[in-house]
């Protein structure tokens, strides 16, 4: 089974990708920068990554998320999180993060913040 | 398991990151840490073996990763020596100031300090570096 399990879909015309695994140093950072990238490619460039299912992250994990979201505002898009968990809300914490990421709670609220 | 010491020499490759936060969750556990303080505990051994293998050995699967718990009365212990080139901690910026924000790496350190209780850095006189890290029990 895969380290990182990602799936996509469409609310209106924001890309949610439903997150469930562990985001960290090899398979599942990597994971998450290729779909990341990919849907930048294909000019989908308003992101909502759903972190519900995500339980376990390092720093390269971390670091990830915020490549993620620096390629994204580049590309002049948008990239927000939602539903962390407890674990990930607190190394946001730790590292100030949360005054850098655009976090939800709930999917529709994330949604109508896309501009 | 009073003053056990349990050894394991990895090499340096980022599936033995995984082998070795296995093991410190299993030793936490066994010592009744709270689950949050394993969760903490694994995470920095994570970091450490990360760096090890990563920034200390290069991934040069030559090199091992040594790590060593030490169970002492009132404390784990826990060890990480690579065989790189040296590491000064200071090096390493404050990932927390606003113009590090965006920086994708450079956490790992924040991340070990945050969840041990002691964290220091020495050069081993036989080369690499040492990272050695203390959870009250």
């Amino acid at each position: 089974m895969a380290e990182l399990n990602i799936k996509e879909r469409q609310a209106g015309d924001v890309t949610v990708l439903d997150l469930d695994g562990k985001i960290t140093i090899g398979e599942g950072s990597v994971a998450l920068r290729s779909a990341v990238r990919r849907l930048v490619e294909e000019n989908k460039k308003k992101i909502l990554l759903n972190l519900a299912g995500v339980g376990y992250v390092d720093s390269s994990g971390i670091g990830e998320l915020v490549s993620s979201f620096s390629s994204v505002s580049r590309e002049g898009g948008q990239l927000k999180l939602l539903n962390l968990t407890q674990k990930i809300q607190d190394l946001l914490a730790i590292t100030k993060l949360l005054t850098v990421f655009d976090v939800y709670e709930d999917e529709s609220s994330a949604v109508s913040a896309f501009k | 398991m009073t003053n056990e010491i349990v050894e394991l020499t990895l090499p340096s490759r980022i599936e033995a990151i995984a082998e070795a936060t296995a093991a410190a969750a299993k030793i936490a556990n066994r010592l009744g840490l709270s689950e949050t303080a394993i969760y903490g505990v694994d995470l920095a051994v994570r970091e450490a073996v990360t760096n090890a293998v990563v920034h200390g050995n290069q991934q040069d699967e030559t090199k091992p990763v040594e790590i060593t718990f030490i169970n002492l009365a009132m404390s784990l212990v826990i060890t990480v020596r690579d065989k790189g080139n040296g590491f000064d901690p200071t090096s390493v910026p404050d990932p927390t100031l606003s113009e590090n924000l965006l920086n994708p790496t450079g956490r790992g350190l924040l991340f070990m300090r945050t969840f041990m209780d002691e964290v220091e850095w020495t050069a081993h006189p036989g080369g690499g570096t040492v990272v050695r890290m203390t959870k009250k029990l």
